[in-house]
């Protein structure tokens, strides 16, 4: 080790003698408290804090959950309605992690809505962008893994659809998917491994989620209008500025996910899923948690069913690419004036795909089911790289502080470009 | 001269060495793997009697075998002929019906859809049958005719047929 580094000093000598010996301190000061965000982040820039928040609320509830749940095909559904019935607060804890999964879907779907329109996917943080798929491709794992534990109807046959899946792979698929199941079909050894998983997977996300965050922080944050700092007047401190900005957020979050919890806690729930699993019955309406609908849209859309599984997968698997698959060097769809509908177009298609993929794929919905399909890699395929090499973009401004100097200038007087407003002045010195 | 063999040797050293580590850990894995197979008791799951002499014509019923449910219908003489009928070569997964059944009017079948795994309707007289009259898959729309042969949809194979053997006219033995 380096004898001549330089040891933060601070007044109290505990911190110090930590300080010597792991330098977290300095290290949570820099990531958490002096880290510079631009100055012009809305509140969309919130939801990455939401998305930790509710993570942690996931492991947290889920850890109790496990402390009275039963991974057997005979005991697990009615271990879960003794959670309901009989264990303190069990109801509470339950429909926290069940609406709580559910709200972590809409907070991860925002934040990719806003990663997207705002480009925040765009060199240098194509990477970032890479760990934020795998996290929601873990996401999606882990909340299947999670649906099957209470073991009703939809559970089970949920289940045996997405394993099943993995049998339409040429050759291998069968062997894969027994593999998968430990069984000729899903039953107690599959609830068994599907428990382990589900618990552990979720701390794995917890890894990525950190070097997501460690990634973003050597960049620092995009902003609305897509352009990088470029001194301090463009930026605001962590601490306590956009803590408090994020604890806003926190609270409007709280207060919906508790009118949910506590006022509509099966809004989101399948009633079919009350029903005890039964092997030999499949329930008239297979459909997966509305979060994830999208996709079977698109599984359901295609009439083979190796092409329907390998779109499927492959609709999620593109998003890696779209760092590459966009051409323009904008950041912000605020200064492209063509892909900015094509992006809005994006995100109403993606729901009415997962609109239809909570209706039977019959008549209509099976056709906006294949037209969705189609604006869906036709967006990515096709018009990203497309529009990024014909559309002429808006004229950036020239810092973040100069968008602030020609629209409030006036008010406060002295706001000219480059020069910064005292208003505007931070203590860099904090 | 020295140095090269010397490096040979550095080289050959090397290579061994991360060789038989990667072995080992291949070696060190696969038990792992293998644990996640289905087990003995899983694979010794037995096979099923069942009494058919109840079972009128055009009636079907359902047991379970290996977890899974195996549909036993007494087909009518139409339901016979309707099979019979169609040209193997015009299938999705091309089979004759005699190629299906031991006694043609005994149709045994594994009662799981090849698409995705869903269980057909078309057990009871008041389950939809689809539009060849055999088997309707509710969950992404699979149609299978009396034979329990593919007709329409996205599964890719006919019904499954198990092996069973007739101990006597009234008994099947699946398994």
């Amino acid at each position: 080790m380096d004898k001549n580094r330089k040891v933060h000093q601070f007044k109290n000598p505990v911190l110090n003698w930590i300080e010597f010996r792991l330098p977290i301190i300095s290290y949570f000061k820099k990531e958490y408290g002096d880290y510079p965000m631009p100055k012009n982040c809305n509140y969309f820039w919130s939801f990455g804090a939401l998305a930790t928040i509710t993570l942690v609320t996931m492991i947290v509830s889920g850890i109790f959950l496990a402390m009275n749940y039963t991974p057997h095909t005979d005991m697990a559904f009615d271990s879960v309605e003794r959670i309901m019935r009989d264990v303190n607060y069990g109801w509470l804890m339950r429909y926290i992690h069940s609406n709580g999964a559910a709200f972590f879907f809409i907070i991860v779907y925002i934040h990719i809505v806003r990663a997207m329109y705002f480009g925040s996917y765009k060199y240098p943080r194509e990477l970032n962008w890479i760990l934020g798929v795998f996290i929601f491709l873990l996401m999606m794992a882990t909340s299947f893994l999670g649906y099957t534990l209470p073991w009703g109807q939809m559970s089970y046959w949920g289940a045996t659809v997405i394993t099943n899946l993995f049998s339409a792979i040429p050759f291998i698929g069968e062997g894969l998917k027994t593999w998968l199941l430990g069984d000729y079909n899903v039953g107690n050894a599959t609830l068994n491994r599907f428990f382990a998983l589900h618990y552990v997977l979720p701390f794995v996300i917890f890894g990525v989620v950190g070097l997501h965050v460690a990634a973003v922080h050597v960049h620092g944050s995009n902003n609305p209008d897509g352009i990088d700092i470029k001194t301090n007047n463009d930026s605001v401190n962590f601490f306590p500025y956009m803590l408090i900005k994020d604890t806003v957020a926190m609270c409007a979050f709280g207060v919906a996910i508790s009118a949910v919890i506590f006022f509509g806690p099966n809004l989101m729930a399948e009633v079919d899923n009350y029903i005890p699993a039964d092997p030999l019955v499949t329930p008239a309406h297979i459909v997966p948690n509305w979060y994830l609908a999208p996709f079977y849209a698109i599984l359901r859309a295609v009439p083979d069913k190796l092409g329907g599984v390998l779109l499927m997968f492959g609709a999620i698997v593109i998003l890696f690419v779209l760092p590459w698959l966009d051409r323009s060097k904008v950041r912000s769809c605020n200064y492209r004036p063509i892909y900015k509908w094509f992006m809005m177009g994006f995100f109403v298609n993606f729901f009415a795909l997962g609109y239809v993929g909570m209706l039977p794929a019959e008549g209509l919905y099976l056709l906006i089911a294949r037209v969705g399909l189609l604006y869906y890699f036709g967006f990515f395929f096709i018009i990203t790289p497309f529009v990024g090499w014909i559309e002429k973009p808006n004229k950036l401004p020239l810092s973040i502080s100069d968008v602030y100097a020609k629209n409030i200038a006036p008010d406060i007087g002295g706001g000219e470009k480059g020069i910064p407003s005292p208003a505007m002045q931070k203590d860099t010195n904090l | 001269m020295a140095k090269k063999s010397k490096n040979k040797r550095r080289d050959f050293l090397q290579l061994s060495t991360v060789t038989l580590g990667a072995v080992g850990t291949a070696a060190f894995i696969w038990p792992f793997l293998k644990s996640m197979s289905p087990a003995e008791d899983t694979l010794a799951a037995g096979s099923t009697e069942v009494d058919i002499s109840a079972i009128e014509e055009g009636q079907s019923i359902t047991i379970k075998w290996r977890g899974k449910p195996v549909f036993i219908k007494k087909r009518t003489k139409d339901e016979i002929d309707a099979a019979k009928m169609v040209q193997a070569s015009d299938l999705r997964d091309p089979q004759d019906d005699a190629d299906r059944v031991q006694k043609e009017e005994w149709l045994v079948l594994v009662g799981v859809c090849t698409h995705l795994g869903c269980v057909p309707l078309g057990q009871k007289v008041s389950d939809m049958k689809g539009e060849y009259d055999g088997w309707y898959c509710p969950c992404h729309g699979s149609h299978y005719d009396t034979s329990g042969r593919i007709r329409k949809g996205p599964a890719p194979k006919n019904l499954d047929v198990p092996p069973y053997t007739f101990l006597n006219d009234n008994t099947i033995k699946i398994g």
